[in-house]
């Protein structure tokens, strides 16, 4: 048999935010855990830990993934991008200017997630319908804002990158 | 979660070598969205995760319009909805694919993994029985091909030896006049499980009337449960509202549901008989089209 089959500690590698790194994980420990816990990438947040709430979503090689619901193990040879890639060195994204001034945060918990999801979103689509919007985000939970905030920030932007 | 062990095979046959050695207590790991969980709230009795993404046969999807379509078993949600011949050709699977928790977890969520989960709300199972698809299965002793109606047996039990993995599922090339849909109702839009889900298909004849039709039920029974007396009625029907509500409600005397925290049987019933007549109806406007 030709596979290896891993038990303890491996070495990982993958690009995250456009940076080469690698890791020591043991299979059981899920992404989140690896990016919060080794890797300081605390912007990906833990809701429910079961795919529910949207808070751990990062972009794994182009899609939305739920960090709770991967194994670190998985994210060999991938690229990532996280809530830190948002921001560039001129400062943070129109995305995330907008949720701040358009109130689209309270406690924020959920925020990082929001804005991962949306990024993913306008990748693929830069110009979607407000039913869009709604049913793309729709494993994207806040338990502060109901929503409406969220919305108009993310259509801020999207009228804001039009027009420049 | 408890210490497991990960191997990622790259072909069918180092899969099974690994999950002959290890037997029951190693299971396929597609999207991980049902698995990663389970195992993560210690629900499941597993040690050893065998990763099927990245064995080419599990991640392929082919059609061509004699043969049909074969849809690997860990492809994910996105790869469904987003394939132009999916698309045109099996848009029941697309509804069922895009309703699969949200865009995160269809980033992941498989077919594969919703049929061998064996929920019986698992929402991709009625529609795949509604297209008469087969499970395409390998284990130590060599290949077999299930029709998916026989596929599931109880509530997360299915037909698989411990040795077995699913590699893909077959659906027929759409006959002519075909449509089939998949809906479910559930208490809010999206991110939810089926109170009840209906998979139905038809075809229909030259003279406009149903050739054949398959219905196939989630969260009615413990297992999905397919209803040929369904279609043994509705074949040579000319298809109607009112033919449809009676295909509804001979569903309606068929299905055994139990009441939850979700809905109570007799809600279930009534679900029943609204979501086949709405399912005939929009497989019969896609037929039509
Ligand atoms: C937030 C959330 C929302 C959800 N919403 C829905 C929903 O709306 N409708 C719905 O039906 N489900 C839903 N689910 C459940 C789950 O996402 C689906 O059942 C999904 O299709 C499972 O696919 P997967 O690829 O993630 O499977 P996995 O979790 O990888 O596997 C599921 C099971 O199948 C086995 N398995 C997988 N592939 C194979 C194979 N090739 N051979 C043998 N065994 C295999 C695994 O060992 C495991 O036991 C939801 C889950 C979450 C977390
Ligand atoms: S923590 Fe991953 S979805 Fe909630
Ligand atoms: S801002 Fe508090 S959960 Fe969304």
């Amino acid at each position: 048999m030709a596979t290896q089959i891993v038990s303890g500690k491996t070495a990982i590698t993958a690009t995250i935010n456009g940076e080469a790194r690698d890791w020591l994980c043991e299979p059981r420990q899920t992404l989140l855990e690896v990016l919060r816990d080794t890797l300081g990438l605390t912007g990906s947040k833990e809701g429910c830990s079961n795919g529910n709430c949207g808070a751990c979503n990062v972009i794994m090689d182009g899609r939305l993934v739920n960090t709770c619901c991967v194994l670190a193990v998985e994210a060999d040879e991938t690229e990532i991008t996280t809530v830190e890639g948002l921001a560039t060195s001129d400062g943070l994204s129109t995305l995330q200017q907008n949720f701040i001034e358009g109130a689209g945060l309270q406690c924020g918990f959920c925020t990082p997630g929001f804005l991962v999801s949306t990024k993913a979103l306008l990748d693929k689509n830069p110009n979607p319908t407000d039913e869009e919007i709604r049913w793309w985000l729709a494993g994207n939970l806040c338990r502060c804002t109901g929503y409406d905030k969220i919305l108009s920030a993310i259509k801020k932007t999207i009228a804001e990158t039009n027009a420049s | 979660m408890r210490a497991i062990q990960y191997a990622a095979p790259r072909s069918l046959s180092d899969a099974v070598a690994i999950l002959q050695e290890r037997g029951s207590k190693a299971r396929i790991l597609a999207g991980g969205t049902d698995l990663i969980v389970q195992v993560g709230e210690n629900v499941r009795d597993v040690d050893t995760l065998v990763d099927g993404k990245r064995i080419p046969e599990l991640m392929e999807i082919s059609f061509d319009l004699v043969t049909g379509l074969t849809l690997g078993a860990a492809v994910p949600c996105y790869r469904i909805y987003e394939h132009p011949e999916i698309k045109s050709h099996y848009s029941g699977l697309v509804d069922s694919a895009s309703i699969i928790g949200g865009t995160g977890i269809q980033g992941r969520a498989s077919v594969g993994g919703n049929l061998c989960n064996s929920g019986p709300a698992g929402d991709t199972i009625p529609v795949l029985i509604a297209y008469s698809a087969t499970a395409r299965i390998l284990g130590a002793n060599g290949e077999r091909t299930v029709a998916v109606e026989d596929f599931c047996t109880a509530p997360g039990r299915n037909i698989l030896q411990p040795d077995e993995l699913l590699v893909s599922i077959h659906f027929p090339a759409p006959p002519a006049h075909f449509g089939a849909a998949y809906l479910r109702f559930i208490p809010r839009n999206e991110m939810d499980i089926a109170v009840v889900g209906v998979g139905a298909s038809l075809s229909l004849d030259e003279d406009g009337n149903i050739a054949t039709a398959r219905i196939a039920l989630a969260a009615v029974a413990p297992k999905p449960l397919y209803a040929p007396e369904v279609g043994y009625f509705l074949q040579g029907k000319a298809p109607s509202t009112e033919v449809f509500a009676e295909a509804g409600d001979i569903a309606r005397s068929l299905v055994t549901p139990i009441s939850d925290m979700r809905g109570t049987a007799a809600h279930r019933k009534h679900l029943t008989g609204v979501l086949v007549r709405r399912a005939l109806q929009r497989a019969f406007e896609r037929a039509r089209a």
